[in-house]
């Protein structure tokens, strides 16, 4: 742990400092970023309906998160915990919504491939974030100092609508893909391979099989 | 009669304890993986989760931003009345998770599977869950509310005696490699296991293994008991830690319920309780007092009984 080497970053960010950030580096946030995930972006990107809100406004750090909000009765916010949700499922929206929103800063659960970085996320000069273990949510609750807007409340609900934040040594979040495209998960996964193998060595497939262990639908699976 | 405004209230209470505060048991197995653990980022994660903890209970809000999928687990007394019915019952633990979801808050997660209707207070059609169990000679009501995850860390598959113990082992680490690769399951997780049942019998059997036992119970039945550690031990050696990093802190505990089962059948399911294991119970007596407490006691010997008539274990009986 006393190897783990963290940044305090600025939003929005410039590209020269995203370039400096390492692979497993711990980050920490300050300035204003924007909760939006598949509801968000089925209706900017699919629906054609676009940002609701300058790129000013909403910043250059998307969020893949809902927090556990409530919106009072006289319009205020409460805003109590905030943590990331799986990242994986947004990929189909992804580079419209990079254009769209002209994000630098993906910030989420699990991370994506590194495919993905390279081919999505690379040509838009973005790096992705991954929250820490995942439930920080209280620790990252602390860091907000500011609800900007919620919104699209009506049309998408409190937990898919775009929460406009304003956040101070928000984190910790950890370098998971650069600005080459590589990818911090994947290079544990290798790292692991091996010992899974041996893990595995000796044990009979079940004597069901199933769909998905062949792909072949004419197969028998007895 | 339990009246049912302390039903509601005690309910109330429950959703927020469940969401802000861990349980005992759960943070002092987490802290036994945070003194093991070897790996540089597995360690990290570990000690980020443990601040939050502080963070959460010292602010009063949820540990996680994803307050999961709430529901009730209710166990009745044989003597217990509760004022107003089931029926009142049930509209009280209702009322109480939709004022949660907006007090405490919670996130509301619930939507309709196919239109994703909202009503941003985590009630809807079949939600919350609420099961019932029963427990002999007792007045008091029993509520726990356990708020898991819901997308990543469980699956089901129908094996067969054939299979034997290395095939319940190998979906065991199927489902944990599957699972824990990227840390999707928000591992060190406590590990249920259904085994036997009919399908649903399994899954409710290993979700409630998961979510309502502590780390560090063992299953009475001694061979059981012995491949739950055995099984803790293998998921502990997979080479993970927290978030999929190198590591060895995988599983905190794991526990294994089982059921009756079709003759040709060995039905297994596997469920991880991730690190905001949020689980939280109180006992309401006749007269309206209520204690509080980490541990549901859901699995008890009336619940686990296999004979016909139920009839004390001998030692229960010589105790009293």
């Amino acid at each position: 742990m006393s190897g783990m080497n963290t940044v305090e970053l600025k939003l929005p960010a410039a590209k020269e400092h995203l370039a400096r950030l390492k692979l497993g580096d711990v980050v920490y946030l300050t300035g204003r970023i924007f909760t939006a995930r598949e509801g968000v972006y089925k209706r900017a990107v699919e629906d054609g309906a676009g940002l609701p809100a300058s790129r000013e406004e909403m910043g250059s750090a998307n969020f893949h998160c809902s927090p556990a909000a409530a919106i009072e009765a006289d319009g205020s916010y409460t805003v109590g915990a905030v943590t990331a949700t799986a990242s994986f499922r947004f990929n189909k929206w992804l580079d419209g919504w990079l254009k769209i929103s002209g994000c630098n800063l993906i910030i989420g659960k699990g991370g994506m491939t590194s495919e993905i970085y390279k081919s999505k996320l690379v040509p838009n000069d973005a790096i992705y974030l991954t929250t820490v273990g995942y439930g920080t949510g209280a620790l990252l609750g602390r860091g907000i100092r500011k609800v900007v807007a919620a919104h699209w409340v009506k049309e998408l609900g409190l937990a898919q609508a775009i929460w406009v934040l304003d956040v101070e040594r928000f984190g910790p979040f950890l370098v998971e893909s650069d600005l080459e495209g590589n990818s911090l998960f994947e290079r544990e996964n290798a790292k692991i391979a091996a010992n899974i193998e041996k893990l595995y060595a000796g044990t009979k497939p079940p004597t069901l099989a199933r769909f998905g262990e062949t792909d072949d639908k004419t197969d028998e699976l007895i | 009669m339990i009246p049912m405004s302390v039903l509601q209230k005690t309910a109330e209470k429950l959703m927020a304890k469940a969401a802000i505060e861990i349980p005992e048991d759960y943070l002092g197995g987490l802290r036994a993986c945070a003194n093991t653990e070897k790996g540089d980022l597995s360690s990290f994660v570990i000690k980020a989760m443990l601040d939050n903890y502080d963070a959460a209970k010292e602010d009063a809000r949820p540990m996680c931003g994803d307050t999961g999928t709430p529901r009730w687990y209710v166990k009745f007394g044989n003597e217990a009345r509760v004022e107003g019915g089931p029926i009142a019952l049930e509209a009280a633990l209702r009322r109480a998770t939709a004022k949660a979801t907006h007090d405490v808050p919670l996130r509301p997660n619930r939507v309709h599977p196919l239109w994703r209707t909202d009503h941003n207070n985590n009630c809807g059609i079949n939600a919350p869950e609420i099961e019932y169990a029963f427990h002999p000679d007792a007045d008091w009501v029993d509520l726990t509310t356990v708020h898991k995850g819901g997308l990543f860390g469980s699956d089901y598959r129908m094996l067969f005696p054939s299979d034997g113990i290395d095939g319940i082992k190998r979906f065991y680490l199927d489902t944990l490699v599957a699972f824990g690769k990227r840390g999707l399951a928000c591992q060190p997780a406590i590990v249920g296991v259904g085994l036997g049942g009919s399908k649903d019998t399994c899954m409710v059997l290993g979700k409630q293994a998961a979510c309502l036992r502590t780390v560090g119970s063992r299953n009475p039945d001694p061979k059981i008991a012995a491949l739950e550690e055995d099984l803790k031990t293998l998921g502990n050696s997979i080479g993970m830690g927290a978030m999929g990093f190198m590591g060895s802190s995988m599983v905190v505990d794991c526990h294994i319920e089982v059921g009756y089962c079709h003759t040709g059948g060995m039905p297994m399911s596997v469920h991880m309780f991730c690190l905001s294991s949020r689980r939280a119970t109180a006992r309401i007596f006749a007269d309206g007092r209520v204690e509080y407490r980490t541990d549901p006691a859901w699995f008890t010997d009336y619940m686990r009984r296999s004979t016909v008539e139920w009839e004390k274990p001998d030692s229960k009986v010589a105790a009293e």
